[in-house]
């Protein structure tokens, strides 16, 4: 395993520190999709659209993202996405004004609720945004949240 | 580090899954106030869940999950005594999983 390991670490030897070290940390466990460090370092919403080939989203009414209007805690901001659109696929969360806007990708498996609750660090006021793919074809809606302190700096 | 709590009920149709991860998910922007180094990037990148040993979910997170995250989500189709599993994976190479067994309403 570990010579194995070495070969894929030199295979990759372009990329940053983070990523070698998450390639060596994934080998391991198959089970782990690889981690889309692009569309995680994109510091754009259109970048990170780009990436992701979710450009032109339409907007809908079918998604419903329940998350405070203003944050108690920048730190933990609990955003819950659920929707009524059939057969979705994944969810997708991005923060518009984060340093890294997108936050989360999730998969989902045939016939799971199209549920997904978590938290995640602000920086800023800024929209919170949710991509739904359904049947294919990729959804967005939108929620404003207010942030007085931020969660992300120092 | 590595425990997984996982509270796993049926509701009607889905099972109820709602899971907390130790983990300190610093993001590597924020400086150590003593030294004023910043404190390395260490984060959860994968996080998967199988029922009876079939992915139902499976995440790719960035920087912006809080601290010792919290995840919920819901299975359709799953019934009590199902045997659930989360697991995750970090930028480090550092891993975990928790299990679970779905409980009955």
């Amino acid at each position: 395993m570990n010579e194995h390991r070495r070969k894929f670490i030199q295979g990759t030897g372009t990329a940053g520190a983070l990523g070698v070290s998450l390639a060596a940390g994934l080998l391991p466990t198959r089970a782990f999709a690889a981690w889309n460090k692009g569309a995680f370092s994109a510091t754009s919403v259109p970048a990170v659209e780009k990436i992701l080939g979710i450009t032109g989203a339409v907007n809908s009414n079918q998604i419903t993202i329940n998350a405070p209007d203003i944050a108690e805690d920048a730190r933990i901001v609990q955003i819950e996405v659920s929707s009524t659109l059939p057969n979705v696929q994944s969810i997708k969360l991005v923060v518009d004004k984060n340093p890294d806007p997108l936050a989360a990708d999730f998969t989902l498996a045939n016939g799971m609720e199209p549920y997904v609750t978590t938290r995640i660090k602000m920086k800023e006021t800024s929209m919170v945004r949710a991509f739904v793919t359904s049947g294919g074809r990729t959804y967005t809606a939108a929620k404003q949240v207010k942030v007085t302190i931020g969660g992300c700096g120092g | 580090m590595g425990n997984i709590r996982i509270r796993a009920v049926m509701n009607g149709d889905y099972a109820d899954i709602k899971c907390l991860m130790l983990h300190p998910e610093d993001t590597g922007l924020v400086k150590n106030k003593a030294t004023g180094k910043l404190i390395p990037a260490h984060f959860i990148t994968n996080v998967t869940a199988t029922i009876n040993g079939k992915t139902v979910l499976s995440a790719q997170w960035g920087i912006a999950i809080s601290k010792n995250p919290f995840l919920a989500f819901r299975v359709n189709g799953a019934k009590a005594g199902d045997k659930l599993v989360i697991s995750w994976v970090d930028n480090l190479g550092e891993s975990a999983s928790g299990t679970a067994t779905i409980a009955a309403s």
